[in-house]
């Protein structure tokens, strides 16, 4: 199997209120700049183009169509889309590495989230005939699996504030993150005052869910000695694995994740030394933690994670290209970035790269 | 290094304005166990499955491909949803295809689907986004202006689209899925029918459907352990341009000639219209197929309409396009253009049917999507190389 590794990553500052149009070319066109003057590629350079985003989040039919526009597509390009996180259109691109089609393949994803009501958007997510009718938002389903957890002694409210805190802390030293103001004690001492805040969606409370954000990420894979040619350090990927859980919530138990706990097993996820997790709700890293197999010693999502911008369609990429960041820039050896979509963390993706490729 | 992958089985939906008996699950499900049943392979035998569709405004789902995970036996196995506007069906078939080509696993599921009637289409087509220009009217009066500058450049008789619509409506008569089944149908009751945009009138545009459509992909193993005839893949091309920019040909656009150029190229296809025994290709309006015999190569360009009107793309003739009925007979938007990969899957294995090509060895399935700027495409044959 051809090696293949992530070399350049750039993302949009995250935003809570993006003046771009919701089909991305504002948001795209800079960091598509940023990324290649960093691997010192053009539009030339990328055999094939694929990209995530959402009818739904643009208000908008083929919103990713006038996306096309920030490429430059003429002369023509090969490109594909999925309408998922862009995490699912590097996995395409990384199948097109595979496959011998392309030998650089770029992925991107965007979503301006800010555009509607996102809680109330995300309830057409769900089963068309029995349960969107009720209109069940997703920050209520994701409290209803917080409540769950709760009430199984898996986590305390107080755990949840702690993710928060350290999420928090991260995020105001990543100036691609959402501005966070620093409490005057700091944010370690912070977790009792957090719990005096009041609730949003009982048991969650504003600091257990990820902000609505605008934003864009772009990643770019190369093969072999493509990659070595173009990186100093590339990320190679070491196992890429994506899984989805049944739809009904009622007939899972919410408090877990097989699908992210299949997709990290055979990723190879518990060797990582640092995992970019993309949990919308402080306790979905807590489960995410735990399905992954993930020890004590892993550092967890230091670029702040999705509680810091939490950009749709783009925050998983974003996650990926974070935790190629640390291999890249010598931090890691081994790092997993992950994606998750649909509610209560029904689908997810685990990719792990490493410094050394699959055959060191 | 790319694997081998084929074609296991095929399977789609009976094809109507309303299907009302089925939920969008129970209509994903005909369509899969079809064709799990046509290649022989247990649900429980799917390493992954591949969902399609054109805009989740049609139904007014969000990413149904969620909602679908169980229905379609994907619990606990990678799902991708793929949305590559109208040429979304072919793009669903060529990234199932990837999984199998890229090694990565050995049997995939691909399921397209529009159910057109649960929501609106035309209202899904008709937002206004700022700094867009609006599609107004649907996709008809969109594209009539550049089937107008087809027939100024080529110098077209006008009864050409005519006998494209006659011709494909009497082969959906043929096939037993298709929603529109006008044995009889003539090119004077075409040219008789209601002008809607000039010059495309009523018969010559397709219906709305609802139904799905459904392919089971295999590797080399796969194939040869298959007890039914198998379609090898013998390449796969996509291309994408903008959809507005200065010098934008609509009537033959470039992503269309080069994505075609790569698939013959990649396919070890020097004279198409000599090695190509039947295409299904992407014909809403009537006059697009003599406008894509020419960006595909089939035609000198200007020279399509002569193949039509010779009779050269009936079946029996020198290159059969569309003996399904084609898109003029069926159109669940988002799976029409994997119907299209599935007939020529069809086509080389001889499980055509009322509709089969006689001796078709290798065919050609065809999509396009958007302003005529996405566009997907497959060579299938009855060996693998």
């Amino acid at each position: 199997m051809t090696d293949v590794a992530v070399i350049g990553f750039a993302q949009a500052p995250n935003e809570r209120h993006s003046p771009a149009t919701t089909n991305g070319v504002e948001m795209l066109v800079p960091i598509f700049h940023e990324v290649f003057e960093a691997t010192g590629l053009s539009k030339s350079d990328i055999g094939f183009w694929c990209s995530g985003s959402s009818d739904y989040l643009a208000g908008r039919a083929f919103s990713f169509v006038s996306a096309v526009d920030a490429i430059g597509a003429f002369p023509p390009v090969m490109e594909s889309h999925v309408e998922m996180d862009g995490a699912w259109a590097l996995y395409e691109a990384w199948l097109k590495i595979l496959t011998g089609e392309a030998e650089i393949a770029l992925a991107y994803g965007f979503g301006k989230s800010s555009a509607g009501l996102l809680r109330r958007v995300l309830a057409l997510q769900l089963d068309p005939y029995l349960v969107a009718p009720l209109w069940p938002d997703s920050v209520s389903i994701a409290a209803l699996q917080a409540r769950l957890g709760l009430d199984a002694g898996l986590w305390t409210e107080a755990d949840l504030a702690a993710v928060a805190a350290r999420s928090l802390s991260d995020a105001s030293r990543n100036p691609k993150a959402l501005p966070v103001k620093a409490p005057a004690s700091g944010f370690d001492e912070t977790t009792t005052e957090m719990l005096s805040h009041p609730y949003i969606a009982d048991p969650l409370r504003a600091h257990d869910c990820a902000p609505v954000t605008d934003g864009a990420a772009v990643v770019i894979l190369a093969a072999g000695d493509r990659a070595r040619a173009l990186c100093e350090r590339p990320a190679w990927i070491t196992g890429f694995e994506h899984r989805i859980d049944s739809a009904s919530l009622g007939a899972r138990d919410l408090t877990g994740s097989p699908s992210a706990a299949s997709a990290g097993r055979a990723a190879g996820a518990s060797r990582a030394q640092v995992a970019e997790l993309h949990a919308p709700f402080t306790h979905q890293e807590l489960i995410l933690r735990r399905e992954l197999e993930l020890g004590e010693d892993v550092r967890i999502s230091p670029s702040g994670g999705a509680l810091g911008g939490n950009p749709m369609f783009a925050a998983g990429l974003a996650r990926i290209g974070s935790a190629a960041t640390e291999i890249m820039s010598g931090r890691a050896e081994v790092a997993l970035g992950h994606a998750t979509g649909g509610p209560a963390l029904q689908q997810n993706l685990v990719c792990v790269m490493e410094s050394s490729g699959r055959t060191a | 290094m790319k694997h081998r992958a084929a074609v296991l089985g095929t399977g789609q939906t009976h094809h109507r304005s309303k299907r009302t008996d089925v939920s969008i699950a129970g209509l994903c499900r005909e369509a899969a166990d079809r064709a799990l049943a046509d290649a022989g392979v247990a649900i429980g035998e799917i390493d992954a499955v591949v969902v399609g569709k054109a805009p989740d405004l049609f139904e007014g789902v969000m990413m149904p491909e969620l909602y679908l995970a169980d229905a379609l036996g994907a619990v606990g196995k990678p799902m991708l949803r793929v949305h590559t506007a109208g040429s979304v069906g072919g793009a669903t078939g060529i990234v199932a295809a990837s999984l199998i080509q890229a090694g990565v696993h050995r049997r995939v599921l691909a399921v397209a689907f529009e159910k057109q009637s649960e929501s609106n289409a035309m209202w899904a087509l008709s937002i206004s986004p700022p700094f867009s220009m609006p599609v107004l009217a649907g996709a008809g009066g969109y594209f009539a202006p550049h089937i107008r500058s087809y027939i100024r450049r080529s110098g077209a008789p006008q009864h050409i689209g005519a006998m494209v619509a006659a011709k494909d409506r009497r082969n959906g008569a043929r096939n037993q899925y298709a929603h529109l089944k006008q044995a009889d149908k003539t090119v004077e009751e075409v040219l008789a029918s209601p002008m809607l945009w000039d010059p495309v009138r009523y018969d010559e545009t397709c219906p709305s459907s609802d139904g799905a459509c459904a392919v089971v992909l295999g590797d080399q193993a796969a194939a040869e352990a298959s007890a039914g005839p198998v379609a090898w893949i013998r390449a796969t091309a996509m291309r994408t341009e903008p959809t507005m920019f200065s010098g934008k040909d609509h009537v033959n656009p470039r992503a269309g000639a080069d994505a075609a150029a790569a698939l013959w190229t990649a396919a070890g296809i020097t004279s198409p219209i000599d090695q190509v025994d039947a295409a299904e290709i992407y014909v809403p309006f009537s006059w697009f197929e003599p406008m894509w015999l020419e960006n595909l190569g089939f035609a000198s360009p200007g020279e399509g309409w002569r193949l039509t009107e010779s009779g050269a793309t009936e079946i029996g003739g020198q290159i059969p396009v569309n003996p399904s009925g084609g898109v003029l007979s069926t159109n669940p938007i988002g799976a029409s253009g994997l119907l299209r990969f599935a007939e020529s899957a069809m086509q080389v294995t001889g499980k055509a049917g009322e509709h089969q090509v006689p001796g078709a060895r290798t065919a050609l399935g065809h999509a396009y999507g958007g302003g005529s700027q996405y566009f997907s495409m497959w060579v299938v044959a009855d060996t693998p190389d």
